[in-house]
C-alpha cells in the first residue's frame, strides 16, 4: 500500500522534473549541457584575494600556494600542483584577474582523445581522471586546447593532473571548493543552462560594461566555466583561437574511415589478386610470361 | 634430432654459421661492431635508467611538447620507414608483379624490425607502460590513438606470422613453414589492411589539435598525407635497402640471376608518380586551409619550402629521369633523398612545427637521442644476424632446389 503510493510519488516526480527540464530547455534555448554543473566566472568583480587557490589545494591535497601578492607580479600557469591559479593584468585604470583552471567542456577533447578511458566526462558536468587506466600516452596534453592537463615528468610513475572540479564534492551535493570560498562573489555555481542566460543578462544589462562575449558559451563546442569580462578576453590571456566547434567532432570524418576500410579492403584486394592471376595464367597458357 | 645431425651440433650449424666458438667471435671483431657495441653499451643502460629515474630527469619533455623523439622519430618514423612490408607485399602477391619477389622477404623483414623498434620506444615513452593491457578493456573508441594501438597489435601479429615462414624454414619446422606460405596471400591482404589504417591513422592524430601544429601541415587531410608518404616510403626503403643489402649480402645473392638494376628502376617509376602526386595534393591541402601565406613566412615558413622543394619535387624529378634515362644511380640518390624527406616530414610534424608559437622550443635531451639511435643500432644488428642465417635474401633451401 505505502509502497505503491511511494512508486506513485516517484514516477509524478519523474515526470515533473522532466516537464521541468523539457520547460528549462525551451526557455533557454537549450545550450549543450545545460542541465550540468557549471561555473560562471565573472571578472569584473574578482579581486585577486587568491582564496580560491588556497582552498583548492585543501581540497585536492596540494602543496599550500605561495602566500603574498609577489605572485601576481608574473603569468602563472597551472600545474601538476596547482590546479587553478589567478592571474593579474595591469590596467587600463584598475588591474584585472582571472582564475584559470580546467574548464571541463561539454564535448572535451582529453576525454576523446585518451584512448583507455582515464579521462572521463561525467553526467554531471566534471572531467574526471582514472589514474589507475592512464598508461601515460600524454595524448590528452596534445589534444586539450585549453592546455590544461599536465604530466608529472618528474615522477618515475607519473600521472595527468589537472582540475577535478570537485567532483567527490559535487557527489555529496556539495559545491566546488573554490566557489565556496569565494568571498566576493566573482565564482558563481550553477546549472550551466541557468548560468549562460545569467552571464548574457549581466553583460546586456549593463552593455557599456562588459565586452559583449561570452566566453565558454561556443568555445571548443561550449565549456562548463564560463568567463565575462569588461576587457577583451585576449587581455586575461585567455585563449581566444580556440575553434568554437567541438573537438572530438573534427576527428569523427577520419574516425570513420576504419570501418570501410575493413569492409571494403579485403574484397577489393582479392579481387585484384583474382584479375592479375586469371591473367598470369593466360600468359602462362600461352607460352609467354608476363613482363 | 635437430641436435644430433651434425658434428659441430645443431647451436654451431645454426647460430654460429658452422664456425667455432672462437672463429665466430674472431669474425665479430670488426670496426662497424665496434662502434654498434659502443652505442648499445651506453644506450641500453639509458634505456634502463629512465625507467628507474622517471621521463624528467631523462628527456626535455615539457607540458606543451608531450612527444619528443621516441615518439615523433621511433614511432613516426619507424612505422613509415616500415611501409615497404605491406607495399612490396601487396605488389607481389595481390598485384602480381612478381619481378619484385625477390625484395619481398627484406622488406617484410624491414617492417618487422621497424614495428618492433617502435614498439619499444613507444614502451619508453609512456608514463605507465604496463596499462597498455588497458586498451583491451577499455572502449576508446573515440579516440585516434585507440586505433592506432590496435593496428600496432594486429599489425604487428601480421608481421610475425609473415615472419614466421624464414624463422621455420630456417630452424627446418616444415610442419609450421609450410601452412604459413599458403597463408601468405591472406596475411598480405590484412598487412595491407591494418597497414593503411595504421599509416594514416598515426596522421590522424594531429587533426584534434589545429591550433599547436603549424598550418603548413596541419590539414585535415593529414591522414591522406600520412598514407601516401608511407607508400613513398616503403618503395623508397626498398630501394635504399636492396641497394645496401646487395653490397653488403653480396655472398647471399650468389647465383641467383633476377636483375637488381631492372627492379630499382621500376620502383622508381611508382616512386616519382606517388611523390608527384603527394606534390599536388600537398599544395592542394595549403590552398583548402588558408595557409598560403604562410609559405615563406618565417623560419618554418621556409623550411616548409625546403621539405616540399628539396624531399619532395626533387626526388620525384630525380626519379622520373633516372627510371626515363635508365640511370639506376640516380633512382638509388633519389630513393635515399625520399627516405630523408619521409623523416624529415614525420619529424617536422610532431616536434619542429609543432608547438610553434611557443618561443621556448624543445630540443631533445642527448639522452633521448641515444636511446633512439641504439633503437636504430639493435634494428641493423638483427637485420644482419637474421639476414646471415635465414632464408631472407637467398631462396629458401627447398624451393632453390627445386627450382629452374
Ligand atoms: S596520458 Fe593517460 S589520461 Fe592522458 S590520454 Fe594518455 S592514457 Fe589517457
Amino acid at each position: 500500500m505505502s509502497m505503491q503510493r511511494r512508486t506513485f510519488l516517484k514516477v509524478a516526480g519523474a515526470t515533473g522534473v522532466a516537464a521541468a527540464a523539457g520547460q528549462a530547455g525551451a526557455d533557454f534555448g537549450d545550450p549543450a549541457g545545460a542541465g550540468e554543473n557549471a561555473v560562471l566566472v565573472d571578472t569584473t568583480l574578482c579581486v585577486g584575494c587568491r582564496g580560491c587557490e588556497a582552498a583548492c589545494a585543501e581540497a585536492n591535497a596540494l602543496p599550500e600556494p605561495p602566500s603574498g601578492d609577489a605572485v601576481l607580479g608574473s603569468l602563472r600557469k597551472t600545474g601538476v600542483s596547482s590546479f587553478t591559479v589567478v592571474n593579474r593584468f595591469e590596467g587600463p585604470g584598475e588591474p584585472r584577474f582571472a582564475k584559470r583552471q580546467c574548464m571541463h567542456c561539454v564535448e572535451p577533447a582529453c576525454a576523446s582523445a585518451c584512448p583507455v578511458r582515464a579521462l572521463d566526462k561525467k553526467p554531471n558536468g566534471p572531467v574526471a581522471y582514472h589514474k589507475e587506466r592512464c598508461m601515460g600516452c600524454r595524448y590528452c596534453l596534445v589534444a586539450c586546447p585549453f592546455e590544461v592537463p599536465k604530466y608529472e615528468y618528474a615522477k618515475a610513475i607519473p600521472t595527468v593532473r589537472k582540475c577535478t572540479f570537485c567532483a567527490a564534492r559535487q557527489a555529496e551535493g556539495k559545491a566546488p571548493a573554490c566557489t565556496s570560498a569565494c568571498p566576493s562573489g566573482a565564482l558563481t555555481f550553477g546549472k550551466r543552462g541557468e548560468l549562460v542566460l545569467e552571464a548574457k543578462r549581466r553583460v546586456y544589462a549593463q552593455g557599456s560594461k562588459y565586452v559583449p562575449h561570452v566566453y565558454g558559451e561556443h568555445e571548443a563546442g561550449g565549456t562548463n566555466w564560463l568567463y565575462i569580462s569588461d576587457v577583451d578576453f585576449s587581455r586575461l590571456d585567455m585563449k581566444v583561437t580556440v575553434a568554437d566547434a567541438s573537438y572530438p567532432q573534427l576527428v569523427k570524418g577520419a574516425l570513420g574511415v576504419p570501418p570501410f576500410v575493413m569492409t571494403l579492403w579485403p574484397p577489393l584486394l582479392m579481387g585484384i589478386y583474382a584479375f592479375s592471376h586469371r591473367r598470369q595464367q593466360v600468359a602462362k597458357h600461352e607460352g609467354r610470361e608476363t613482363p | 634430432m635437430m641436435r644430433a645431425d651434425a658434428n659441430g651440433g645443431w647451436f654451431q650449424e645454426k647460430i654460429l654459421l658452422g664456425l667455432t666458438p672462437r672463429d665466430y667471435l674472431r669474425t665479430l671483431l670488426t670496426p662497424m661492431n665496434g662502434v654498434a657495441f659502443f652505442i648499445c653499451a651506453i644506450g641500453v643502460p639509458l634505456l634502463l635508467y629512465r625507467f628507474y629515474a622517471g621521463l624528467g630527469a631523462t628527456t626535455n619533455l615539457t607540458q606543451s611538447q608531450p612527444w619528443g623523439v621516441w615518439i615523433g622519430f621511433d614511432m613516426m618514423t619507424g612505422i613509415a620507414l616500415a611501409a615497404g612490408g605491406f607495399t612490396i607485399g601487396a605488389a607481389v602477391e595481390i598485384f602480381g608483379l612478381k619481378e619484385f619477389h625477390p625484395i619481398e622477404r627484406p622488406a617484410i623483414l624491414t617492417g618487422f624490425l621497424g614495428y618492433i623498434m617502435a614498439v619499444i620506444g613507444l614502451i619508453a615513452d609512456l608514463g605507465k607502460p604496463w596499462n597498455m593491457v588497458q586498451i583491451f578493456a577499455q572502449n576508446g573508441t573515440r579516440s585516434v590513438l585507440f586505433e592506432v594501438a590496435w593496428c600496432v597489435v594486429c599489425y604487428t601479429c601480421v608481421l610475425s606470422l609473415e615472419f614466421a615462414v624464414p624463422f621455420f624454414e630456417w630452424l627446418g619446422v616444415k610442419r609450421i613453414y609450410q601452412p604459413l606460405r599458403k597463408a601468405l596471400l591472406a596475411l598480405t591482404v590484412l598487412s595491407v589492411m591494418f597497414s593503411s589504417m595504421h599509416q594514416s591513422a598515426l596522421g590522424s592524430l594531429f587533426i584534434i589539435a589545429p591550433g599547436k601544429l603549424h598550418p603548413l601541415w596541419w590539414s585535415p587531410w593529414i591522414f591522406a598525407f600520412f598514407f601516401m608518404t608511407a607508400i613513398i616510403a616503403g618503395i623508397s626503403m626498398v630501394i635504399v635497402e636492396s641497394t645496401i643489402s646487395h653490397k653488403v649480402f653480396a655472398h647471399q645473392l650468389e647465383g641467383q640471376h633476377h636483375d637488381a638494376d631492372a627492379l630499382t628502376l621500376g620502383l622508381g617509376k611508382a616512386g616519382a608518380v606517388v611523390l608527384f602526386a603527394y606534390f599536388f595534393l600537398k599544395l592542394q591541402g595549403v590552398i583548402d586551409a588558408h595557409a598560403w601565406g604562410y609559405i615563406g613566412q618565417g623560419f618554418l615558413g621556409v623550411w616548409w619550402l625546403v621539405e616540399m622543394l628539396g624531399f619532395v619535387l626533387l626526388p620525384s624529378m630525380l626519379f622520373a629521369w633516372g627510371a626515363r634515362n635508365r640511370r639506376v644511380g640516380a633512382v638509388r640518390v633519389a630513393g635515399a633523398i625520399a627516405v630523408l624527406g619521409i623523416i624529415l616530414n614525420r619529424v617536422n610534424v610532431s616536434m619542429v612545427a609543432w608547438d610553434w608559437q611557443n618561443p621556448d622550443h624543445y630540443v631533445p635531451s642527448w639522452i633521448e637521442l641515444w636511446v633512439s639511435l641504439t633503437l636504430v643500432t639493435l634494428g641493423v644488428l638483427a637485420f644482419r644476424w637474421i639476414v646471415n642465417r635465414m632464408p631472407v635474401l637467398r631462396e629458401p633451401a627447398d624451393l632453390a632446389a627445386g627450382h629452374h
